[in-house]
């Protein structure tokens, strides 16, 4: 073979789906990747790439095969080798950095057994000399208590901690490729700034090939030398990652790009701001936790002393990461969690803090809308049936005037009438996040609290939802509270930002100039921390690190 | 999500939503399919009354007048296992329903209310499950009398605490999920959650369950007959006629080995059609 | 999520609440036992016996006193290790009891000496080889023999060892079991039969167990180290999987003490069960009682053993 590290040519991979029909998901894909280069695989979900990546060490999830095609590691024949051949490569050649590290790593094990167990299963070292090693890549990945961490269990260390660990992990037996799979999705974005600069450093002295699999453009451009996007198991296109940032030339290249540029948000004047005084909703010294109630406080106290306000046809986002207690204040303000302490009034009038001592009309005028659009609909009820329940429940509508209103809604949102009759299962993503919202329109309602509505989405589908979000506020003078972790999508949307952290809100800012009005240390760091399309972004970022230690969450 | 349908497909059918049965589950299917039948139309095809001495010899052979031979008495085999069908399936029907529909129901409520009625009726339900089954109803049909009633309800007794777990644990999977949230943020009654938006998601898997559990009741139910305290003769179900004939063991008698063949047939048909039901059915809400 | 329990608080939760369903359990089996229509009094005075003669009989035996102290009474009685007196024959209970408690013993321990080790090693390594012909004749197997009623596992145990291939004797006690030899012959066809039907339980469940932690993404991490199938099965699915496995060996267990009533008629075993099944015909409550708290004291013990073997086997608990 020539001087390629790993050689992929015509690569096919099928599935079979659960009804036994079989699919192709890898549709001949091939590419090159030379010694001590880092390549990007990115795309949506459903794109194939973690796919793609896992056929690299001869592994495909259960119910996929590799159908057509080679693929080379040095001179090695991947596709063609037995179970056990493969085996023996698996962490000595090539080796895996999963999403998920604290699924990756087994509960009920030590770290350090675990991450010099390759070298136990290939034989590599004695013990003594793999924990040294060990010891050795945890420095290098800037792990605290490096010489101790070993002995840990997984369930005794942080998220960001545990996924460097797991570099080490792949690090251990020298091999030639390293397989990133989204390594810093499920991080809050003041670590992973640590872990990328972590792998950055570790792969650059080994001259070790990488593949780095993610969604996230800008991230990328941090760590690799090329970007390859994938689109439906196809090539869309290749190129450096410079090339790939600032001169595209495919359209799916383009949308991806543009998706991610936010289009700031302009405020809108409500045509009903002038009747309504009062702010649609208000927060005043609001307290709210969980856990078994003593003296009247919650054992675990999360959201204190929240005051906000919000008037009638302005947008409020919400900011923090993970733990900081944003859709706890969701929660609080709809009722679900009822607060202990303060008072939610929407459109003036104080809102009862229980659930179930608010009436109707105090329900309906607020609505919430989750996450995850995959659990946010009952799977077992037609589209038809979710929307219309709102409409008999608030609005006491049966019948034709019900079908009516429902294919009306779903032309909110830019859905086809014949959707009705489909089961949530069958809509894809977006669709789904789409019906969630229709669902919360049904009420009439006047304000909607969008609990991180886009962050499970692909790029393009939430750049999409947000613009949908736009339209609706112009045509039925709605207001909305938008949690999210993504400043991106707050600036696109929001006219004014809280920044929380560990129940409080440290700060309120203007959304369009959120990066030059930051005061608060905290705000000033998550700010500096989302990562930006520049591939110098990372290596020239400078933040003062007592902040870090202070506020980041690792 | 790369299913597309065509708009005139909408109705659910099991090929459209992706699932299909294998070979083992099909023949579990239709051998269970068959037992119905004969437990419903049974007794209108025995050549003989049940209960009438036909034949001279006992414990006869298989033969072209007595195709499945005669028992202890010179009884039609054939005949009597038509007959006992009616009883086994129909008693452990009866029993499997009344302890499933009562397990679902309050697992549910304990569920979605939770809270020390929960907590009570799970520790009670749990001590329970500490005696054992079989001694059990052994116990109460000694105690209070072998009839039909007492049978269905000891039976249906036995395996409610077990439906109870099972459904309880299901809806508290289900209760966790954001579209119960959602109604109840919408200001639903607990009766709404319940019946519209928790039972539809378990209801495939308290299916298989009522499978399994009905396997148990057969078996349970053949075990009081062998012992004598099942259905009282001159009637008889599959344990009772295996009871009445075991004396034809020793020289392999038909009589003794068609009632057992019966209920082995039913109860391994049973487990492996719930066996290969499609995981989507199976563990839907998991 | 960090849990600040320390394991001895969790252990003795589990205490705690095994002592609490102990202590409704016995309520149960009193009050439940009180309801049986018929007392002894009209059982052992027959048919033709006056009402004035039931009624002294009631009074000596204490029968009139209410039920509520007479629970009392039984309670405290049983704290201190008393059973009580049989009310047909005047043996104290824990007599009557003792020699059929540890046949029984006797019996269950072999059972689970020969049946667990089969059972995890065929469990565990149908998960290993999932779908394999070996899983698959396991998978069938097992399925038959959870599918027909014990006494057909016993009579085709029978049919076959002692009928048509004249190994072993049918009937168990009666015979000879002075030598070892003969107590082998003597006790295998009970165990035999048991083995099978608590073994088919515990592979199935074994094998579900390992499977579902076969499933996760720290084994398929094990695959993508190179790991070898033993190795991903041995090292690290089956610790995790220990909790759910000990519930398994738990539940067949408790069966053994209590559930074989048809084995012990059958090969005219003289164990508790039957002793039980024999005290309801007489309206022996005392007895009758003591065999149920038997019954539910050692199903609670195995499990809230195995609740412990799972906790103690999670380092997060731990």
């Amino acid at each position: 073979m020539s001087h390629s590290r790993i050689t992929v040519r015509n690569l096919k991979i099928g599935a079979t789906t659960d009804s036994g029909r079989r699919v192709e998901i890898i549709k001949g894909v091939s590419f090159d990747i030379a010694p001590g280069e880092i390549v990007a695989l990115i795309g949506e979900s459903g794109s194939g790439k973690t796919t793609i990546a896992l056929s690299l060490m001869g592994h495909t999830r259960s119910g996929c095969f590799i159908e057509e095609g080679n693929i080379h590691l040095g001179d090695a024949e991947i596709t063609s080798m037995s179970e056990r051949a493969r085996a023996s490569l698996r962490g000595t050649k090539v080796s895996y950095v999963p999403q998920s590290a604290a699924a990756a790593f087994n509960p009920s094990k030590r770290i350090m057994d675990q991450v010099i167990e390759i070298t136990k299963i290939h034989k590599l070292m004695p013990r003594d000399k793999a924990e040294e090693k060990a010891v050795e890549l945890f420095k290098a990945l800037a792990l605290p208590h490096y010489d101790t961490i070993g002995s840990r269990y997984p369930h005794q260390v942080s998220g960001g901690q545990l996924q460097r660990l797991s570099a080490a992990m792949a690090l251990i037996g020298d091999p030639d490729l390293v397989i990133f799979d989204e390594p810093t999705t499920a991080l809050d974005v003041t670590t992973q700034i640590e872990v990328l600069r972590a792998f950055k450093s570790v792969m650059a002295n080994g001259g070790i090939s990488g593949v780095y699999v993610s969604h996230d453009l800008a991230v990328v451009a941090q760590v690799a030398d090329r970007i390859i996007v994938l689109k439906g198991g196809v090539i869309q296109e290749e190129g450096t990652a410079e090339q790939i940032l600032h001169n595209p030339t495919h359209s799916y290249t383009k949308e991806l790009l543009s998706a991610f540029e936010p289009v700031l948000h302009e405020a809108i004047v409500s045509p009903t701001a002038a009747k309504h005084t009062a702010p649609i909703l208000e927060v005043r010294n609001l307290f709210a936790g969980y856990g078994p109630v003593h003296n009247g406080e919650p054992s675990a106290k999360i959201l204190k002393d929240v005051n906000l306000v919000l008037p009638r046809g302005r947008n409020l986002g919400v900011i923090g990461e993970s733990g900081s207690g944003k859709s706890t204040l969701a929660r609080a303000i709809s009722g679900i969690l009822p607060p202990y302490r303060g008072e939610v009034l929407i459109d003036g009038y104080e809102m009862p803090h229980a659930l179930k001592s608010r009436s109707k009309e105090e329900l309906r005028r607020s609505q919430i809308v989750f996450q995850l659009a995959d659990t946010a609909l009952n799977p077992a009820h037609s589209i038809g049936a979710i929307l219309g329940r709102p409409l008999t429940f608030y609005h006491g509508m049966k019948g034709a005037e019900r079908d009516a209103r429902v294919v009306e809604l779903l032309d909110m949102v830019r859905l086809p009438a014949n959707l009705r009759h489909r089961l949530p299962g069958e809509l894809s993503g977006g669709q789904k996040q789409r019906i969630n919202l229709a669902r919360a329109l049904a009420a009439d309602p006047d304000l909607i609290l969008c609990d991180e509505i886009t962050s499970a989405l692909d790029t393009v589908v939430a750049a999409a939802i947000i613009d949908l979000l736009k339209e609706l506020q112009r045509e039925l003078d709605l207001s909305y509270m938008f949690i999210s972790h993504d400043l991106s999508t707050v600036e696109a949307i929001c006219d004014d930002v809280l920044v929380m952290y560990k129940g409080e809100v440290v700060e309120a800012l203007p959304a369009r100039d959120m990066s030059s009005k930051a005061e608060h240390p905290y705000s000033k760091l998550l700010i500096s921390s989302i990562p930006q399309l520049d591939t110098g972004w990372l290596s020239s970022l400078e933040q003062d690190p007592d902040l870090v230690a202070e506020f980041a969450l690792r | 999500m790369t299913t597309r349908t065509t708009f005139l497909s909408a109705l659910p059918t099991p090929k459209r939503l992706g699932y299909s049965f294998n070979l083992t589950g099909r023949i579990g299917l239709a051998v269970i399919l068959f037992w119905a039948f004969i437990a419903i139309f049974g007794p209108l095809l025995a050549p003989y009354p049940a209960g009438e001495i036909v034949d001279w010899d006992y414990f006869g052979p298989m033969s072209d007048k007595f195709w499945l031979g005669t028992d202890y008495l010179g009884r039609d085999i054939l005949s009597r296992i038509l007959m006992g069908t009616r009883y086994t399936v129909g008693i452990s029907l009866a029993a499997v329903f009344i302890s499933v529909a009562g397990g679902v129901i309050l697992g549910m409520i304990a569920a979605v209310t939770g809270g020390w009625f929960d907590m009570v009726l799970s520790r009670l339900l749990d001590a329970f499950n500490g005696i054992p089954s079989l001694l059990f109803g052994l116990v109460t049909v000694a105690a209070v009398g072998s009839s039909i009633p007492v049978l269905v309800l000891t039976l249906a007794a036995i395996y409610l605490p077990g439906a109870y777990r099972f459904a309880r644990a299901l809806s508290v999977n289900v209760n966790t999920m954001d579209f119960i949230t959602v109604a109840r943020a919408r200001g639903e009654t607990t009766v709404y959650l319940i019946v519209r938006e928790i039972f539809p998601n378990i209801l495939g898997p308290v299916l298989a369950d009522l499978g399994v559990r009905f396997v148990f009741i057969v078996l349970v139910l053949s075990g009081l007959s062998f012992l004598g305290l099942g259905v009282q003769p001159p009637n008889a179900d599959w344990g009772a006629l295996v009871r009445e004939n075991i004396e034809g063991l020793s020289f392999g008698a038909p009589a003794v080995v068609f009632p057992s063949i019966a209920i082995a047939t039913l109860t391994i048909s049973v487990n492996l059609f719930i066996d290969n039901l499609p995981t989507k059915i199976r563990d839907r809400s998991e | 999520m960090r849990h600040k329990h320390k394991p001895w608080f969790l252990v003795s939760q589990r205490l705690g609440i095994a002592f609490l369903t102990l202590i409704i359990v016995s309520f149960a089996v009193f009050f439940a036992t009180e309801l049986l229509p018929g007392d002894v009094a009209e059982v052992l005075l027959g048919q033709a016996a006056t009402p004035e003669a039931v009624a002294a009989l009631r009074e000596s035996m204490g029968l009139d006193t209410p039920a509520l102290g007479r629970f009392i009474g039984w309670l405290l009685g049983l704290a201190q290790g008393d059973l009580g007196t049989s009310y047909v024959n005047n043996m104290t209970v824990a007599e009557l009891i003792s020699g059929r408690l540890s046949n029984s013993l006797k019996l269950a321990g072999i059972v689970t000496l020969v049946s667990v080790p089969i059972a995890l090693t065929l469990g565990i390594g149908a998960a290993m080889w999932q779908g394999s012909l070996f899983d698959r004749g396991i998978s069938i197997l097992t399925i038959s023999v959870i599918s027909v009623p014990e006494f057909m596992v016993a009579t085709l145990s029978v049919l076959i060892f002692a009928v048509w291939l004249g190994w072993l004797p049918a009937l168990s006690f009666g015979a000879d079991t002075s030598s070892f030899l003969e107590m082998l012959r003597a006790y295998a066809m009970p165990v035999i039969t048991l083995s099978f039907v608590v073994s088919a339980q515990m592979i199935r469940m074994t094998r579900a167990a390992v499977i579902e932690t076969i499933n996760t993404p720290y084994v398929e991490m094990a695959l993508l180290k190179g790991a070898l199938r033993s190795r991903m099965v041995i090292s690290h699915a089956l610790p995790n999987a220990l909790g759910p496995i000990a519930n398994a060996v738990a539940l067949s267990l408790s069966y053994l003490v209590g559930g074989v009533i048809i084995v012990e008629t059958i090969f005219n075993y003289p164990g508790v069960a039957k002793l039980m099944v024999d005290a309801v015909a007489t309206r022996d409550l005392p007895l009758i009682q003591s065999c149920a708290m038997i019954f539910c004291v050692s199903y609670l013990s195995l499990i809230t053993l195995a609740d412990m073997i799972a906790i103690l086997s999670n380092p997060r608990l731990r």
